[in-house]
């Protein structure tokens, strides 16, 4: 798909620059707009050295594990099938945990194994069951707690407190999430796997 | 209140390092060990980064962006979207790297902490990308029939759309 859209973009903007007469600004920025991807990439590195090694250390100390297993109740209501399937479960909740801390790169991998697993017993064949479409669509949302590299961008571009934003992060996390939740809910069947 | 995000930030660093330390985890080791790896990652999306800001600023160079905006902005505003945070809104659900573009650019042209700037903050913070995750999700294990996933993620994004500003409207304003 990011194949189309990358085409189809610069495409737009080249023919459209001709028409408002502003080629030559957009030329410039064809040329300059990879040095300004670099300088985006070193000023969010840090941020990403720092909150993977903070990170790591999290992990080793038990508190993936734990956030876990404070989740495992809740996640045993939303995915039924999980008490059957303890497999799934395990990868379920650390999933569930690696994405609240951030971890994208470890949370993936997790979550893809949790499909496996799922899949391993549903009877369904190619069709989603109901606790696959809620596993993804909570996937789907963002539910991480720290927003790090956003932070550390805005903190990079003049922000005067880059966190305080952090409360409404939340507020608006919790509302998307509940709403795709409860669409699932309502209508995604009542195969669970 | 509005020190609330350092004081959560400096609790995170010393609960974790504190655990850490506690459970006879060789603390500096793995950190330099997780740090090595984030200087991985952030290679890893130099690529896409270029790409995509080269798509952005062009967009934005060409007055495309500004036509764009012009046509959602009227919907936007009824419910209460700042118009500046529209391109942002429309990358969001498909790349995580056009976002960032799309984030920096409101940044640069209205300020970080501008209602835009901090709307466009708190959607980045609580969205993700959509169609890429439920891409890998279900093509990794052979699913083709995805029943409501689709739907209820795209609602949920909308829902983070129209929340994000109308939280931040009342937080900060």
């Amino acid at each position: 798909m990011m194949n189309y859209i990358f085409v189809f973009l610069i495409l737009i903007a080249a023919v459209f620059s001709v028409f408002s007469g502003r080629a030559d600004a957009t030329a410039n920025s064809l040329l300059s707009a990879g040095g300004e991807a670099v300088e985006l990439c070193f000023t969010l590195m840090g941020a990403m050295c720092l909150w993977g090694g903070l990170m790591r250390v999290a992990e080793k100390a038990g508190i993936t594990k734990a956030l876990s297993k404070v989740f495992a109740p809740l996640l045993g209501r939303l995915m039924p099938s999980l008490k059957k399937n303890k497999k799934a479960e395990g990868f379920v909740l650390m999933n569930v945990a690696s994405n609240l801390l951030g971890l994208g790169n470890a949370a993936t991998p997790l979550g893809l194994e949790a499909m496996k697993s799922l899949k391993a017993e549903s009877k369904l064949g190619d069709r989603a069951t109901s606790d696959m479409m809620t596993f993804v669509v909570l996937n789907t949302a963002s539910i991480q707690l720290i927003p790090s590299t956003l932070a550390v961008l805005r903190g990079s571009m003049g922000s005067v407190n880059p966190l305080d934003i952090l409360p409404c992060v939340w507020i608006s996390s919790v509302a998307s999430v509940a709403v795709g939740l409860i669409i699932c809910k309502m209508f995604g069947g009542n195969h669970h796997g | 209140m509005d020190n609330l995000g350092s004081y959560i930030l400096l609790s995170v660093a010393v609960i974790i390092l504190g655990a850490g330390f506690f459970r006879k985890v060789p603390v500096f080791d793995e950190f330099l060990e997780g740090a090595r790896e984030g200087i991985k990652n952030s290679f890893s999306i130099l690529p896409a980064l270029v790409g995509l800001i080269v798509c952005v600023s062009m967009l934005r160079a060409s007055g495309t962006l500004d036509a764009l905006t012009g046509l959602i902005a009227p919907a936007a505003s009824k419910a209460g979207i700042p118009k500046e945070i529209i391109p942002l809104a429309l990358v969001r659900p498909i790349s995580g790297s056009g976002a960032l573009a799309a984030i920096k650019d409101v940044f640069a042209r209205y300020g970080t902490d501008s209602f835009a700037g901090r709307a466009g903050s708190v959607l980045m913070g609580s969205t993700e990308t959509t169609f890429y995750s439920i891409a890998v999700y279900f093509g990794s294990c052979g699913i083709k029939k995805t029943g409501i996933t689709l739907i209820a993620a795209l609602a949920a994004d909308f829902t983070g759309l129209v929340v994000s500003s109308l939280v931040t409207s009342l937080y900060f304003y």
